[in-house]
């Protein structure tokens, strides 16, 4: 080879584009191509969802999701191919780990992959290129509105009830489904969407916290600051289950949509014991 | 409470309407003279210049809140106003500009009611609602004006809404119709999002890419003469369903990045201050690079039957030549 060559090799070479090309494979292209998911003439939806970024996520975590969390997936018929869908699961370990998974899960679907949107925290785009990076994989920040615009553009979108009280919770508190909010139950009652409910086995064990230093947390404007024996996620096995649609009609009084999000925690703890007693061991 | 109206300026005798258009020197509303210039007749004010204008067009250099304004509906009977002239916070200080976009407006208001004009169109903006990193996606009409929260330097733009507000249920025979466009941009537009992108060099903010949309200002002419012309009072978002990341809408503008730290807040409004970039990166509007403020647009789609005609690349490719031009 001539050193002119060589020359104009290393000049066409992107490490960017070399990265891409390795990552994303055809078979992530073809996926991505199959979801039903509207965005404008530069691939960017109104909340900054990207085509382009949105592979180059799934491919990145799906190399985790297969050989880190080796995760073992049921139900994924429940989902709908298309049309608006809140799924609704169980919260826990630290890192919203369960929410990426659930991600992929939905995304690489061979019944009907669909781009799910995650609820992120409110202080997310306040921070440097994370909060447009979450953006772009289709993480939006958790607002009424925005949740009621996704749907009515008919949109999948993860939320998890239990919010921080979940995802905050120490392992002695395992699989104990905290305080579930009400406002995921108005939400599909006002834009009649069903919720698709789901049991998440494996995140407790990812980040087992044995103390949450309070004040720490407080100093640090973050929501819990927990002790726990790794700052990168444990390789637990993780098991996700849906379960079948639940549809609600609209009630009037707010004890009715109490009842109703009761009914929604009976489905997900059903669903968290089916994972448990499929799980053969913890790593 | 029943108005006495004054006896305008004699009627136009071809039976046509006379509309009145303010800021007739601006880019915007050049276009929308063009439109209504032949079936209409125009009447052109500005605060900056006597406008030159086709023939049959009277153009006049007045400011809004001094006297001589009234003459104006005097020697014409006015059917209609565009109130699109604004000051824009580059142009001057906040005081001269609250004066001109708050009081001169209440000054039009007031006169429209006396020479019983038919119909007022304001033209606003998107930065009424503010930018800020709660900011729900696709606001509707009825979002809370934050803009004022964010900076003492939007207080006229707010103001100026809660004006054309109280007018708008107190006074129903002006038919107020109130449109809050997002970015609008082309060629001639002097707006700081226009200028900015005519830069070889532009201010990001490191790590912030606010989602935004744009929209050709030949788009926005045809917006307002549609909603003049079908008169359906209200408060309506002008925007495309289409959405960009600011720091990509640089680069398809063929500028180069200039990058500013955006964080801690203070930064990027000392070097804006320091380096003068007032006119196209003012420090007030700093949010607005940071934090996205995306407009749902449905409601003045479905009112008025409106589509953009141009798309980003359209709007784009005016800067990216413009560029090369001069290069």
């Amino acid at each position: 080879m001539q050193i002119q060559e060589v020359i104009s090799l290393l000049r066409n070479f992107s490490a960017k584009e070399e990265l891409l090309q390795r990552l994303v494979t055809p078979e992530i292209e073809a996926l991505v191509a199959k979801i039903p998911k509207p965005v404008g003439s530069f691939g960017f939806d109104a909340w900054g969802y990207n085509e382009d970024s949105f592979k180059l996520g799934l491919a990145t975590f799906k190399l985790l999701y297969d050989h880190y969390f080796r995760v073992q997936v049921h139900g994924l018929e429940h989902i709908p191919k298309n049309g608006r869908v809140l799924i609704v699961p169980n919260h826990s370990g630290q890192l919203p780990m369960d929410g990426v998974l659930i991600g992929i899960a939905t995304a690489t679907n061979p019944k009907g992959p669909r781009a799910a949107r995650a609820m992120i925290e409110r202080f997310f785009p306040t921070v440097p290129w994370l909060g447009n990076l979450m953006n772009s994989w289709g993480g939006v920040i958790g607002d009424p509105v925005n949740c009621n615009k996704m749907l009515e553009a008919d949109e999948a979108i993860i939320v998890f009830p239990e919010g921080v009280r979940g995802s905050g919770k120490l392992y002695k508190d395992r699989y104990k489904l905290q305080r579930f909010g009400n406002g995921f139950m108005h939400l599909a009652m006002n834009n009649r969407t069903p919720i698709v409910p789901c049991g998440v086995v494996g995140c407790e064990e990812t980040m087992p916290a044995i103390a949450n230093i309070a004040p720490l947390a407080k100093l640090l404007g973050i929501p819990y600051a927990p002790i726990v024996p790794s700052l990168f996620p444990l390789p637990a096995k993780v098991i996700l289950n849906f379960g079948p649609p639940l549809h609600f009609p609209p009630v009037k009084t707010e004890d009715e949509v109490t009842q109703r999000v009761e009914q929604v925690k009976d489905e997900i703890r059903r669903l968290i014991d089916k994972g448990l007693k499929e799980r053969t061991s913890i790593y | 409470m029943v108005v006495e109206k004054k006896k305008a300026g004699p009627a136009a005798e071809d039976g046509k309407k006379t509309v009145l258009v303010t800021g007739a020197a601006g880019a915007l509303a050049k276009r929308v003279i063009a439109r209504l210039h032949g079936r209409y007749n125009v009447v052109a004010v500005d605060f900056r210049r006597k406008v030159e204008t086709d023939a049959g067009i009277p153009s006049y250099k007045v400011e809004m809140e001094k006297r001589g304004f009234e003459d104006i509906f005097l020697n014409h009977k006015i059917d209609a106003v565009l109130h699109i002239g604004r000051i824009f916070a580059h142009e001057s200080s906040r005081d001269r500009r609250y004066n001109a976009n708050v009081l001169g407006a209440k000054k039009l208001l007031e006169l429209c009611k006396k020479y019983g004009v038919g119909q007022v169109l304001i033209h606003s903006t998107y930065y009424v609602y503010g930018a800020s990193a709660y900011n729900p996606a696709l606001l509707d009409e009825d979002h809370p004006l934050k803009a004022s929260e964010v900076t003492m330097d939007l207080v006229d733009s707010v103001e100026l809404e809660s004006l054309a507000n109280i007018y708008l249920w107190k006074h129903p025979e002006l038919n107020i119709t109130i449109l809050r466009p997002c970015n609008v941009l082309g060629p001639g537009v002097r707006n700081s999002m226009s200028l900015l992108l005519s830069h070889t060099y532009t201010p990001v903010l490191l790590g912030f890419s606010p989602m935004m949309q744009f929209l050709h200002v030949d788009d926005m002419a045809d917006a307002l003469v549609l909603a003049f012309e079908k008169n359906k009072p209200g408060i309506y978002n002008v925007a495309p369903d289409d959405y960009i990341p600011y720091q990509r809408a640089v680069e398809e503008c063929g500028c180069r990045k200039l990058p500013v730290p955006g964080i801690p807040p203070v930064i990027p409004k000392i070097m804006s201050s320091l380096l003068n970039w007032g006119a196209f990166f003012p420090p007030y509007l700093i949010n607005y690079f940071k934090y996205p403020v995306i407009l749902d647009g449905k409601l003045f789609q479905e009112t008025f039957g409106w589509k953009p005609k141009r798309n980003l690349n359209d709007i784009f490719t005016y800067y990216r030549k413009t560029k090369l031009a001069s290069a």
